[in-house]
């Protein structure tokens, strides 16, 4: 727990909330961008380098860039007239309080199930390839055909829109 | 000679307390990289406007110092001078963000690019990732200048310009994947490291072989992409967008906006060098005398020169041309290319594999030019305006 752990997390934490409160929707994008720079930061600290390039290539390199470009697109730019706070806030609020129950739950479990080890273990790259392409192949190919499957079904939702307009 | 700046690094070092040091020494690299680079960033407008100006039969600058040498000290007096004009609508917090964090940005990727023998600020096990990481941080810059001018032009460049950099990025990606699959590893360092033999005279640099040609010429053209420069220089084209995000920014920051621009050019470049063109190694054996970082600026100022010659030749792209050509023919040939250099990897030693791999590349290119130049229809064009 050092202090650049506790400034990188009050840098995620801030823009996680901003990200919910403010009203511009733009600005909410922006600052869910700070949040994502923030987990980066965290798992750079970490020594976690390739989820931290890979968070800031996906999540701001991609994922912050298609949120913009859904607001642009939808002409959802306009400020929201009544509050940001949605009418069924109180069941939101149960279901991200058993989300957080649930996980940290199962954190504070796996601590006491894990061996203490004495160094950190070193993680390169190419153990991560490895992993991936060997014990892991299921999951991979799981989440390569999930992610064909959505894009071929989004390209089908915008062809036949097309053909509808015409 | 080779080792003069790393010698002079730990010379200069050496004069501090040892608890200092290792602080000392990473702060000298990182202000030599500030420095060196916005210099070269000056010498090459210069170099630019003259090239460009031949190329057109013009003169160019000719006014400050000899042969218009000084002017980019001209240009840098009068951009600070400038007033800085802030619309009254504009956002004021992500409009000024936005310079800093493009100049950010495009700075940090010079961390990882080695620049001479054991020249490098950081050598990270997951150098290349941290290059295009950094590489797809510049795109929420752009559009956080293009949004906060509250301008139709400005947002139009941004869209423009963030729908081409996507694009473009992932062929960047992709043809950079070729040569870790060839290199194994995604350190800069060791990818240049693979480079460094010879075979007689001749160097192992990747553009010598079938898919590290393809591979280098589909990363030029997402390259000229990605830093919106002729012919893709849709997002600012003057004659549609007056100057597309950067329209409402106005001294320093416009300043800060075009050395963006450059700095993202030379970081490209150099990574372009590193990966294909051998890094800083010698292009034949009996050259290696000459010091390693020699080589580097020469490359990357070669990849430089290439990107003006173009601008001063080529006519700009049309919106749905540049994503067509990115989507179908840059995209597919890049994806074929990583199959190729799959098969390059596991044919073996052998003249068998240039023979296959050339094969292949060469008919798919063929193949795929022919058919979308089929589907273009393509006949002798009336234009109404002209009768």
């Amino acid at each position: 727990m050092s202090p650049v752990f506790y400034l990188v997390s009050a840098m995620t934490v801030a823009g996680a909330l901003a990200a919910v409160l403010l009203k511009p929707l733009v600005h909410c994008a922006l600052a869910v961008t700070v949040a994502f720079a923030g987990l980066a930061f965290l798992f750079l600290s970490l020594d976690a380098q390739f989820a931290g390039f890979a968070q800031i290539l996906v999540y701001i390199g991609a994922v912050a860039i298609l949120i913009v470009f859904a607001i642009l697109l939808t002409k959802g730019s306009e400020l929201p007239r009544d509050g940001v706070f949605s009418r069924s806030w109180l069941a939101g609020v149960v279901i991200s309080a058993a989300v957080f129950a649930a996980l940290g739950w199962a954190i504070l479990r796996s601590a006491w199930t894990l061996p203490h080890e004495a160094a950190v273990p070193v993680v390169t790259v190419h153990d991560i390839g490895v992993a991936l392409v060997d014990r892991y192949v299921l999951p991979l190919e799981i989440v390569a055909l999930l992610l064909t499957a959505a894009t071929i079904g989004a390209v089908i939702v915008a062809m036949h829109e097309k053909e509808g307009a015409k | 000679m080779d080792q003069i700046f790393v010698l002079l690094q730990h010379w200069l070092v050496a004069f501090l307390p040892l608890s200092l040091q290792p602080v000392a020494s990473v702060l000298l690299a990182v202000v030599a990289i500030v420095c060196v680079f916005p210099a070269l960033f000056a010498l090459t407008t210069v170099f630019e406007r003259k090239g460009l100006a031949r190329i057109q039969n013009r003169i160019g600058p000719n006014r400050v110092g000899p042969f218009g040498i000084m002017q980019p000290i001209a240009d840098g007096i009068k951009s600070l001078t400038k007033e800085d004009i802030v619309p009254s609508i504009a956002n004021a917090p992500v409009h000024f963000l936005a310079p800093v964090v493009l100049v950010v940005a495009v700075f940090m990727g010079f961390a990882v690019l080695p620049m001479g023998r054991n020249m490098v600020l950081v050598d990270m096990d997951a150098g290349l990732l941290f290059y295009f990481a950094m590489g797809a941080s510049t795109e929420v810059s752009v559009f956080m200048a293009g949004w906060s001018s509250r301008n139709k032009y400005s947002l139009l460049g941004a869209m423009r310009a963030v729908a081409q950099m996507i694009s473009y990025e992932v062929v960047l990606l992709l043809s950079s994947v070729s040569v870790v699959m060839i290199a194994g590893s995604l350190s800069l360092t060791k990818i240049v490291a693979a480079q460094s033999g010879y075979t007689g005279i001749f160097p192992h640099w990747y553009i010598f072989t079938p898919w590290g040609l393809v591979g280098f010429i589909m990363y030029a053209i997402a390259a000229t992409a990605e830093t919106n420069r002729s012919p893709f220089d849709l997002p600012e084209g003057e004659s549609e967008l007056v100057a597309g995000y950067h329209t409402e920014y106005s001294g320093f920051k416009f300043a800060l906006f075009f050395l963006g621009e450059y700095l993202a050019m030379f970081s490209i470049s150099g990574l372009g060098t590193t990966l294909f063109l051998g890094g800083w190694s010698a292009p034949f054996s009996f050259l290696t005398f000459i010091p390693s970082w020699i080589w580097f600026f020469s490359k990357l100022m070669m990849s430089i020169f290439v990107f003006i010659w173009m601008r001063g030749t080529l006519p700009r792209l049309r919106q749905d041309q540049l994503m067509n050509f990115a989507w179908k023919f840059v995209l597919p040939l890049t994806l074929l290319n990583l199959m190729v250099t799959a098969l390059w990897r596991f044919m073996g030693e052998g003249w068998a594999r240039w023979g296959v791999c050339s094969a292949i590349l060469i008919a798919a290119y063929i193949l795929m030019g022919r058919v979308g130049m089929y589907k273009e229809h393509f006949g002798p064009r009336r234009y109404r305006y002209a009768e």
